[in-house]
């Protein structure tokens, strides 16, 4: 048994100078077999984990990662977090981890800072506001908080914007959505691992996967560099290179791996209280708890594993920051980084099963798989534990490509993610 | 932002040229007799390569001229382009 | 009364021109060449600022870009204030105001210092561990914990002044002005390579500018000397372009590099006015060589963050290059020769040194023998372990080091100092470098990182490549230069340097003490307060990578981004972990390398020129007529003409009825127009369209639906064939480049076959639609010998045609289902196109109406509009237009995807007209349809796409896309609203004039 957090351990631990405290995780050796190992330790795959071996009561379970955990777009990101989707799959979907979300810090016994500061989306144009407005409507009719406001009330919502309608994006209204917000991405894969950990689970660092290995159209284990690991199921959850370890199944996806970008400032008092998403200019910002403004960029639209995207991309999102928020123009980039998101048709994700019996994807998540972090482990641990689809990731199969079935939330609302 | 070989106009600029993924995927030329299978494999899968990849570019911003390139997705070195219709200069 | 502590007239300082400005209020005189810093010091000032998490007094420790203390706001409370600037930046002029930050009340007495009193309870990560209880409470936490983090403030207002972009080529690119700098510069640009060097500082030199030191002699003169006619030298050569005041922000992939140049910032602020404040140089170059130059280590031992404590090097600059003393009783504590560089300089200046600390057990070098000469006390094999002074250091204590350097023996020193240099060796600056894409190798000798493998054509030179002494340093760059020049030989092959060589080196990172580590504060960041023991906490805690512990401490990640601690934070773990230095690596170094301005980044792009709109012919008549415009796409459409105190709606209804009842005008210049030709025209029509386009007679129009490849309606428009292999097609206004696009995609790379030319023609044509009942006559008006008879001109033809001597296109087209005209004529006719109508219309009352008179017009007709009634996820089969998609074409773009399991359903979305029970109720677009209002959760069966007030039918109409809509013909449905339900039922979605009539009339 951990340790618990808390101010009282805290306090204890300071007449120790905090020299007791115990590992967050261990660092175990693989065993020769599992009964699930989960590809990719980022905060998908340790929530799937943890949710494996806490609701599914699969213990015998590892977490392989190539590097070290929370390393790839878990360790780098702008993590807004809201559930005001479009269609009711989406809406099922994100609502379900906003609401594990409101209960995470608590249920891992980690603090992951997830702050409701709310998310507000801007119109820019007569079509963004009938878009806005209709998922407004339907947000309201799922049970989903959000709702749309005037010009007048984003201004006083959020005063530094620049709500004239002289400049070449006017805000025309936007939405709100009060119970959205941010949290701290590197708290959220390590409270996943320390809790994981606590029921068992194996998280093996710096294991990479190098074949997967199958008898017939069955998962046998995987090849790694730490020797090979005997398994009958695999939950791939590998983001940007989900389309490698299909390869090495010799399965095809959906997915395109593009470098997307954001960009940090300087810290300063606080200056926005919220998190302003701009889709027409690809400009979303808010601040973190440090004082940073956390700005996301747009993707570029190459294939690239490079982590590193063009200059011109953060030159347009900054030029759109500061069409929306002149007061901006003498702050400074402290820090701009590139990581890689794959990213499917309909922008939608993957959670399914695929052709091959114990072998299951989770990915194309696009520019916004951290807000579902909690929910998308959920459903893929029930999937992975059940060997079928819970009804609220039913609609995010693989073989909707095949039939036409697509959860269009790019060419319906397109909305950034 | 890398320098592109334009095969009709030379090196110029990445922002003058667009994207437009995997290279080699031929229309099928009869695709009413296609599966939704076989037609969802042309549509939507891809091989999304980590490394050396055959893609297609259009110098949009300049001769509109579409052509293929070959480049290293991991670190975004181009190793050649090559007119539509043409083989990859690599085996 | 604050101190004088200049000491030394210097070459570098106008002591003849006196520079006023404040701080904190304050006011204080420096001289023209003073940076906020040396000025700060001049005065005796170190208290500059608090520390981040536990508001500890923090003073000016360096004197060039890693600062990580001295940060301060700029001309606090107005539009040119500037939050986090570097002190050491900052160049002094008369009207300067900075202020400390990250305090309250004050600098000197700061309510948060309470954190320090509190940080037993604030180890790395401690918020990971706490505020989780009660769970409502985080965000009330936060609030506080908001308030107390950041730094400076942002500014408040717009910013005034104007920032620039400059695309620059050369040959070879050298960053940075130092010695190697200047040498390598000099040798490209004499072997004729376009050459630019940049430098940040706004003086040439780097450190040895001011070296004047006896044993560092280059051919028998001081260094200095020998530089500075280099300098004069260089800046005659033609080849060479020197920008100063210039940092390289961002080296990318391709050799292309990012500079900000610094042109006002120094300026007093009357002179900066209506200039431009920074330039960003967008910089391609074939060959770069960078010399970045090093960065002074501090050492880590307890408190070593008091103000007082500096870098010995930047002590050596305050005294060399500002002739200002740091201290007035000095003590110096080294683990390598730098410290007595600044010793003899000190010395010689006759500031007073009270000791020198070294932690190596004994040195033989010619500076420590002239040191050991003037009679300065040396304590070999010593280490700080503790140093006294709230808001200024005032003693030292020192102990002596065990031989494995693991801890400290015999009995505690102390020193008395108010000023304490620090030294504990050199870190490459190789940032640019490894964001090039470069590999990093681990030197054991000198237990630094040094370039190893380039990435592309670039070199790196003098300390940034770990050569750190003179004369490695020029022979280096002799052998390095001509091979990476292909040259023969170098300006420089025969010179006799000087330079002396320490003999010893001990590196301990993180020094013992008497205490045990997690008792101490060793700060590693300076700025984020990471210590050594929240290293070693982060390591105990499992969180091994370097990644994990920069994030789990906070190392690295203040506004210096670890140019100071980083190397430090990677020894402390490699001690801690076991794990060699080469098998960590480094964190990854992000641009920029100092951070940039956002304005500067942006540069021109902002205001008008954000994103230019395009604006049609007949633009300025709309103006003058006082339209309210819609931005679509990239233009600036009429939507309404008020007339008066008319609302939108009443504008609306007026236009929309004159258009049916005399005349309207629309401005359609905006819709895409694509000019194809060639003898597979027709073909290629028919595999892009829906419908089949081989029998359309020439002269003749017609409307064409295009999908994407899965089958979804992408574009619609009017396609015209002008003859036999010549047609002209029109897309809708917002999708006019991406179909041209798509278009070209297909016909080059799938059907090469076909002989077929695209040309964009939007900008060529201005176009102006005439409707209603009138529009005949208007038209005979003005092409009066042009027969529009039905017979001769009927609906969805084209003839040629000729205003005066002008000739135009005029096709019999119509999106409102009124007789229609459109008259395209070369665009710079435009607007006189428009007022010759509005003439010849007047006797009809003729109306000018707008988008959104347009877009009710057409939804009483049931036309959609792509985009607004579709969605991408709707086929035109979904859209009730079957009579469209060709059955006998064996195939067209996006054919095979209308035949998957779920596109041929029955009960996907389709568009319906939906009416209001209540014909005055106007329902709101977007609004959700659904049958039963009692089922939990509500079933979504669709939207309101299209809603208007009609006043051609006096009632309410709507259009929208409905599950299974098709056979719901006239079954009653709701609207929920927030506060209420609307009662609709299904319609047909054509609401007037459904045989036609009317384009006949």
């Amino acid at each position: 048994m951990k340790n618990k957090y808390s101010i009282f351990s805290l306090i204890k631990n300071a007449f120790t100078n905090h020299e007791n405290w115990q590992r967050a995780w261990r660092d175990p050796e693989p065993k020769k077999e599992y009964d699930a190992v989960i590809i990719g330790g980022g905060g998908h795959g340790l929530a799937t984990a943890y949710y494996l071996a806490k609701k599914h009561q699969m213990n015998n379970i590892a977490v392989v990662e190539k590097g070290w955990i929370g390393g790839g777009n878990t360790g780098r990101n702008t993590t807004i977090i809201r559930s005001n989707y479009l269609w009711d799959a989406s809406a099922g979907l994100y609502d379900h981890a906003l609401k594990l979300w409101e209960g995470l810090s608590q249920e891992l016994n980690y603090n992951v800072m997830f702050s409701q500061r709310g998310v507000m989306n801007l119109a820019h144009n007569l079509q963004d506001v009938r878009d806005l407005k209709r998922r407004t409507h339907a947000n309201r009719l799922n049970g989903i908080d959000a709702v749309w406001l005037s010009t007048d009330q984003v201004k006083k919502f959020c005063p530094i914007i620049n709500t004239s309608q002289d400049i070449r994006y006017p805000v025309l209204g936007g939405t709100l959505q009060k119970r959205a917000g941010t949290a701290r991405h590197d708290a959220v894969a390590w409270g996943y691992a320390r809790g994981a950990d606590e029921l068992g689970v194996d998280i093996l660092q710096n294991c990479e996967v190098k074949g997967i290995k199958r008898i017939g159209n069955k998962i046998e284990g995987l090849e790694t560099t730490k020797g090979f690991i005997k398994t009958k199921k695999v939950g791939v959850v590998a983001a940007g290179h989900s389309s490698v370890l299909a390869d090495m199944a010799g399965l095809r996806l959906p997915l395109e791996s593009k470098p997307l970008q954001a960009l940090v400032s300087e810290p300063v008092k606080p200056i926005i209280d919220t998190v302003v998403m701009s889709n027409a200019v690809h400009a979303y910002v808010s601040q973190s708890d440090k004082g940073e403004l956390v700005i996301g960029a747009g993707t570029d639209d190459y294939v690239s594993y490079s982590q590193k995207g063009s200059h011109e991309i953060v030159e347009g999102t900054l030029q759109a920051i500061l069409e929306l928020y002149p007061i901006f123009s003498r702050m400074r980039m402290l820090r701009q980084w590139g990581g890689i998101v794959d990213i499917c048709p309909d922008a939608s994700p993957i959670i399914s099963k695929t052709s091959i019996e114990g072998l299951y994807f989770n990915c194309g998540w696009g520019t916004g798989g951290f807000k579902a972090t909690p929910g998308s482990g959920d459903l893929f641990a029930h999937t992975i534990a059940n060997n079928e689809p819970h009804k609220l990731n039913a609609a995010f199969n693989i073989n909707r490509f095949v039939s036409g079935d697509l959860v269009d939330e790019h060419g319906a609302a397109a909305v950034a993610h | 932002m890398f320098i592109i070989n334009c095969p009709y106009c030379g090196e110029r600029e990445q922002s003058e040229f667009k994207a437009g993924g995997e290279a080699h995927i031929v229309r099928p030329k009869q695709p009413t007799e296609l599966s939704d299978d076989e037609w969802a494999e042309y549509l939507f899968m891809r091989k999304n390569i980590k490394g050396i990849q055959l893609e297609r570019w259009v110098h949009i911003h300049g001769c509109r001229k579409w052509f293929n390139m070959v480049r290293d997705t991991s670190n975004d070195q181009i190793h050649a382009v090559y007119k539509m219709g043409e083989k990859p200069p690599i085996k | 009364m604050s101190d004088n502590l200049r000491t030394s007239a210097s070459k570098f300082i106008d002591q003849t021109t006196r520079v006023s400005f404040k701080f904190d209020g304050k006011t204080y005189f420096g001289f023209k060449g003073d940076t906020l810093a040396s000025a700060l010091l001049a005065n005796n000032v170190h208290l500059v600022g608090r520390s981040f998490k536990y508001h500890r007094p923090r003073g000016i420790m360096t004197s060039g870009s890693e600062e990580p203390n001295a940060i301060v706001q700029i001309n606090k409370n107005s539009s040119v204030t500037e939050p986090n600037v570097r002190a050491t930046e900052v160049e002094i002029y008369d009207g300067l105001e900075a202020s400390s930050q990250n305090c309250w009340p004050s600098v000197n007495f700061d309510i948060g210092g309470i954190n320090n009193f509190l940080s037993p309870l604030l180890p790395a990560g401690f918020y990971y561990k706490t505020f989780m209880w009660p769970a409502s409470f985080w965000e009330k936490y936060e609030y506080f914990i908001r308030k107390s983090a950041g730094l400076g403030q942002s500014p408040a207002e717009p910013d005034p002044d104007i920032y620039d972009h400059n695309y620059v080529h050369c040959d070879v690119l050298v960053i940075g002005g130092g010695i190697s700098g200047i040498m390598a510069a000099k040798i490209s640009a004499e072997n004729n390579f376009k050459t630019l060097l940049l430098e940040e500082r706004p003086n040439l030199g780097g450190t040895t500018i001011y070296q004047k030191n006896d044993y560092f002699k280059i051919n028998d003169q001081y260094s200095s000397n020998w530089l500075e006619k280099e300098i004069e030298q260089i800046k005659n050569l033609k080849n060479l372009e020197i920008k100063t005041r210039t940092s390289v922000a961002a080296y990318h992939g391709y050799n292309y590099l990012l500079a900000r140049e610094n042109l006002t910032d120094h300026l007093p602020l009357e002179k900066k006015k209506n200039l431009i404040r920074q330039r960003l140089l967008k910089i391609r170059a074939k060959k770069v060589i960078t010399a970045t130059g090093s960065i002074e280590r501090p050492l880590i031992f307890d408190n070593n963050d008091r103000p007082g404590i500096m870098l010995s090097s930047a002590i050596k600059k305050y005294a060399d290059f500002y002739g200002v003393a740091c201290g007035k009783e000095n003590v110096l504590f080294t683990n390598n020769d730098t410290a007595y560089e600044t010793a003899i300089s000190l010395n010689n200046k006759g500031i007073k040194i009270n000791a020198i600390v070294d932690i190596r057990e004994q040195n033989k070098s010619d500076l420590t023998n002239e040191i050991n000469k003037a009679g300065i006390k040396i304590y070999n094999s010593y280490t700080v372990i503790d140093t006294k002074g709230y808001k200024k250091i005032n003693k030292i204590t020192i102990m002596k080091l065990s031989k494995d350097g693991k801890t400290v023996t015999d009995s505690k020193i102390d020193i008395n100092c108010d000023c304490l240099g620090v030294s504990g060796g050199w870190t490459p600056a190789v940032h640019l470098f490894t964001q090039s894409g470069g590999k990093l190798k681990f030197d054991d000798n000198d237990n630094i990182f040094i370039p190893s493998k380039y990435p592309s054509d670039q070199l790196s030179i003098g300390s940034c490549n770990g050569n750190l002494e003179l004369d490695d340093i020029i022979s280096n760059i002799n052998v390095s230069l001509k091979n990476f020049l292909k040259i023969n030989k170098t300006n420089f092959e025969n010179l006799k340097i000087n330079s002396s060589k320490s003999n010893s080196k001990r590196n301990i990172w993180l020094l013992p003490s008497d205490k045990t580590v997690s008792k101490t504060k060793a700060f590693v960041d300076f700025q984020n307060d990471a210590t050594a023991k929240d290293i070693k906490l982060a390591l105990r805690e499992g969180f091994r990578s370097i990644e994990h512990v920069k994030r789990y401490t906070t190392t690295g990640m203040g506004t210096d981004q670890g140019k100071l601690g980083n190397m430090n934070a990677l020894g402390i773990i490699s001690d801690t972990s076991n794990v060699k230095m080469s098998d960590l690596g480094t964190t990854t170094f992000r641009p920029p390398y100092t951070p940039l301005t956002f304005g500067t980044i942006v540069g021109r792009n902002v205001g008008e020129f954000f994103d230019a709109f395009r604006k049609t012919p007949m633009h300025n008549w709309h103006v003058q007529h006082k339209a309210k415009f819609e931005n679509v796409g990239q233009w600036k459409r009429a939507w309404y003409y008020p007339k008066g105190n008319e609302n939108m709606h009443d504008a609306v209804q007026r236009e929309s009825k004159a258009a049916r009842e005399g005349a309207g005008i629309l401005d359609a210049s905006t819709l895409g127009k694509i000019d194809i030709q060639g003898s597979d025209a027709s073909e290629f029509l028919n595999r892009v369209y829906t419908n089949a386009w081989s029998k359309l007679a020439v002269g003749k129009c017609r409307y064409g639906l295009m999908l994407n490849e899965d089958g979804m309606v992408y574009d619609d428009g009017v396609t015209t064939r002008l003859s036999e292999n010549h047609y002209i097609m029109t897309t809708t206004t917002g999708g006019a480049a991406n179909v041209l696009g798509k278009l070209e995609d297909y016909l080059q790379t799938e059907w090469p076959e076909l002989d077929v030319y695209l040309t964009s023609v939007t900008d060529h044509y201005a176009t102006a639609s005439v409707c209603g009942p009138n529009s005949k006559k208007i038209i005979s008006k003005i092409i009066p010998n042009l027969d529009l008879s039905d017979e001769n001109f009927p609906h969805m033809s084209f003839k040629n045609a000729k205003i005066g001597n002008i000739k135009c296109r005029v096709m019999r087209i119509s999106f409102t289902g009124e007789q229609s005209y459109e008259i395209n004529i070369q665009a710079n006719y435009g607007k006189s196109l428009w007022e010759k109508c509005m003439d010849a219309g007047n006797e009809f009352n003729i109306t000018p109406y707008g988008t959104e008179t347009m877009h009710l017009l057409r939804a009483e007709k049931g036309f959609i509009i792509v985009g607004q009634d579709t969605d991408a996820t709707l086929t035109p089969i979904d859209l009730q237009m079957d009579w469209i998609v060709s059955k006998k074409k064996y195939d067209f773009i996006g054919k095979r995807s209308l035949y998957r399991s779920d596109t041929i359903r029955d009960d996907r979305k389709q568009l319906v007209g939906i009416l209001t029970d209540d014909p005055n109720e106007v329902l709101e677009e977007g609004a959700q349809i659904v049958a039963d209002t009692s089922k939990k959760p509500v079933e979504m069966l669709g939207h309101i796409t299209s809603s208007y007030f009609s006043p051609n039918l006096n009632k309410s109409i709507a259009l929208g896309v409905v599950k299974g809509g098709k056979n719901m013909m006239g079954q009653k449905l709701f609207i929920p609203m927030k506060d209420k339900i609307i009662n609709v039922k299904i319609a047909d979605p054509v609401f007037l004039d459904k045989e036609n009539k009317r384009l006949n009339a």
